[in-house]
């Protein structure tokens, strides 16, 4: 991959968007932000056929800064959005930035249908583990045992893995990574947003002010290195020994799958439904 | 020139006929009693002229889905019941701060809740009005016949197109499921607006600078016009903003597109008024029983007249200030306990009595009713 120069990616920013960007410093949303704007240059796309939507949180403020078509929704919603807008216009490449909470918890039933119909979205879900924007709230992904402000006492809930939920459901490709392995990161952007179907690319990303300040996690610098020292290409995971499976997190393409992609069965049945003449007689 | 033909068509039909007329070309919906026949029939129409059809999981997903349609370029609608109307609130107040075109058909049964789901009421009168949170403007249109129906939609196309924002079609399950003999007129008849595209190229462009019409110019995503669209109240660049000087002007803008073309979307429909001493004023199929108890009030020596409202918000005022003047008394009949006789009572100048008839049991109210409702009062 030929290195991208930085000036490529200053073009992709709104300059007429005031900056500072809204996140904390240290904030990994800004990582991706980068990331996915050198993915967007590699993959050699129009400006003006790119549609972000994102929907409530922290992440749902990425959109804002890009210089494409931008669409900021509810809390949840993303999904829903982008599915109207891909089936309007499929031409556009439709891209949605979600957080954990917005994705699997208030949006997960639109998460679930949107891998299961296998439209052609690119799903971007940073996991941060809790409800940053508020002030640190529990999240589906929230891990058993940590503190939040809803769990002064400790989290009783099993938590969300996102990438195998998604999986399940039906997406065409999963791949997970993390902000501080960014190489892997920007390829994997890329290779979602070109694969035909639904893709989900889970991004770990810490929320040092609101989940590791509760939690002693230490500074966002100790909580990338937890990323370095955790992460670990799948191909290398699949080979450990169940028990040793648990203490690492597999990263790297988890799903590359061929399925039906709802737009071209639709399009049959158009063709279909438009060869038996006047509909409804 | 081939002669009309007439048609036995049910209510949920003709509105889905009248969104294909008004140039509807996506529908999302998600089943619902009584509004499913306008999904299915849109699922039939829909694929056989090569425009999206969706079943979503949820109403929210639905008008969310919508939503993004419109913003690409469609005209798009979505049908749902009261259960559903309440999910999908939220995204209706996102249409109204966003500016997206957009028609969405209640058509009402029994609440709160599942309350009587395969019976009549008109219990959503206020909920049209008032159901999503914040202030804002809401347009609301009401069908009483079949041929209502289909022409309210197009009127509900046109305006939500017209006004960029969303349009909402209470209709309710009697007019919904009954049938009647309808000529629907040609397509070259019927009036279809659509919206206004930018004047500007995309370097001189400002999405949410309006002229004196104050209905911003928005582009269709895709279309070299790149912009953002958030449901945070925005600057006139779409930027998220919280300065007053910008957060004002804005609500200003967002009601004042609509208030100023109140006169325009006063839609009534006047029977029997010219003598009349009393009047009945009603919607929906109620407005079907109240005409039925004037002709038999006229046939027993009564003056008495009928103001049916097709639209019911913004609150036809000046339409109904002048049905009032001079009369000695105004009945409201409705199925609910006094949604619209509230409003009515609201814009009487104190001359007039005006008496509400409410009735809940999840059957229509019937000419006699309203008949006897009058002589008691008289």
């Amino acid at each position: 991959m030929p290195p991208v120069h930085r000036s490529v990616v200053y073009d992709w920013l709104r300059h007429d968007k005031k900056f500072p960007h809204v996140w904390c410093p240290g904030c990994g949303l800004g990582i991706l932000l980068g990331s996915l704007l050198r993915s967007l240059v590699e993959s050699g796309l129009d400006k003006n056929q790119v549609v972000l939507v994102s929907g409530i949180g922290c992440s749902g403020r990425l959109p804002v800064y890009v210089d494409v078509n931008s669409v900021h929704t509810t809390h949840g919603r993303a999904l829903t959005f982008a599915t109207g807008i891909k089936l309007a216009k499929p031409e556009l490449t439709v891209i949605t930035v979600m957080g954990d909470g917005d994705a699997t918890a208030i949006g997960g039933n639109h998460l679930i249908h949107a891998a299961r119909r296998n439209l052609d979205i690119t799903a971007i879900i940073v996991n941060n583990q809790t409800y940053g924007m508020t002030g640190g709230q529990y999240s589906p992904t929230t891990p058993l045992g940590a503190k939040a402000t809803t769990a002064p006492y400790g989290h009783i809930e099993p938590s969300f893995d996102i990438s195998a939920l998604s999986a399940t459901a039906g997406a065409s490709f999963v791949a997970r990574s993390t902000v501080y392995h960014i190489t892997q990161l920007d390829q994997l952007l890329g290779q979602a947003i070109a694969k035909p179907g639904f893709g989900v690319v889970e991004v770990l990303s810490p929320c040092h002010t609101n989940f590791g300040r509760q939690n002693r996690l230490g500074s966002q610098v100790d909580m990338m290195k937890e990323f370095k020292r955790k992460g670990m290409r799948v191909e290398r995971w699949r080979e450990l020994p169940e028990g040793k499976r648990a203490e690492n997190i597999p990263l790297g393409v988890l799903v590359d799958r061929d399925l039906p992609v709802f737009g071209q069965s639709y399009q049959r049945i158009c063709d279909t439904a438009g060869k038996r003449g006047e509909a409804g007689k | 020139m081939a002669k009309p033909r007439a048609q036995l068509l049910q209510g949920n039909e003709a509105i889905a006929l009248g969104a294909l007329a008004a140039g509807c070309n996506f529908f999302a919906g998600y089943p619902i009693t009584p509004a499913s026949e306008i999904t299915e029939r849109m699922s039939r129409e829909m694929p056989a002229r090569g425009y999206p059809f969706i079943q979503m999981e949820d109403e929210i997903a639905s008008i969310g889905c919508c939503i993004g349609g419109s913003l690409a370029g469609k005209k798009v609608m979505t049908a749902t019941s009261g259960p559903g109307f309440s999910l999908m609130q939220e995204n209706l107040g996102y249409a109204c701060i966003a500016e997206v075109p957009l028609v969405v058909v209640n058509v009402m049964r029994g609440g709160p809740s599942t309350g009587l789901p395969t019976n009549v009421a008109q219990g959503d009168v206020q909920q049209a009005r008032w159901g999503t949170h914040g202030d804002h403007p809401a347009i609301v249109l009401c069908p009483a016949t079949v041929a209502q129906c289909y022409e309210l939609t197009i009127t509900a196309f046109n305006w939500a197109e017209r006004f960029r924002t969303p349009v909402v079609l209470l209709s309710d399950e009697v007019v919904a499921h009954m049938r009647e003999k309808v000529i629907l007129p040609e397509a070259h008849e019927v009036e279809v607006i659509d919206r206004r595209q930018p004047s500007v190229p995309p370097d001189w462009y400002v999405p949410y600078k309006t002229d004196g019409s104050l209905i911003p110019q928005l582009a269709n995503l895709g279309e070299g016009y790149r912009y953002h669209v958030t449901g945070l109240v925005h600057d006139e660049r779409g930027f998220p903003t919280r300065r007053a000087d910008e957060v004002e002007p804005f609500y200003n803008r967002l009601f004042g597109k609509i208030s100023r073309h109140f006169a325009d979307l006063e839609l009534v429909k006047a029977h029997q008024m010219d003598d009349a001493e009393m009047v009945i004023i009603a919607y929906g199929c109620t407005a079907r029983a109240a005409a039925a108890a004037v002709r038999i009030g006229r046939e027993r020596g009564l003056k008495v007249g009928l103001l049916q409202l097709m639209s019911i918000w913004p609150f036809p005022r000046r339409q109904v200030e002048e049905a009032l003047t001079g009369k000695r008394l105004a009945l409201v009949p409705e199925l609910n306990m006094g949604q619209i006789s509230r409003e009515v009572k609201r814009v009487n100048d104190g001359r007039t009595q005006v008496l509400r008839h409410g009735k809940m049991d999840g059957s229509m109210i019937t000419p006699d009713e309203i008949l006897g409702r009058l002589r008691e009062a008289k």
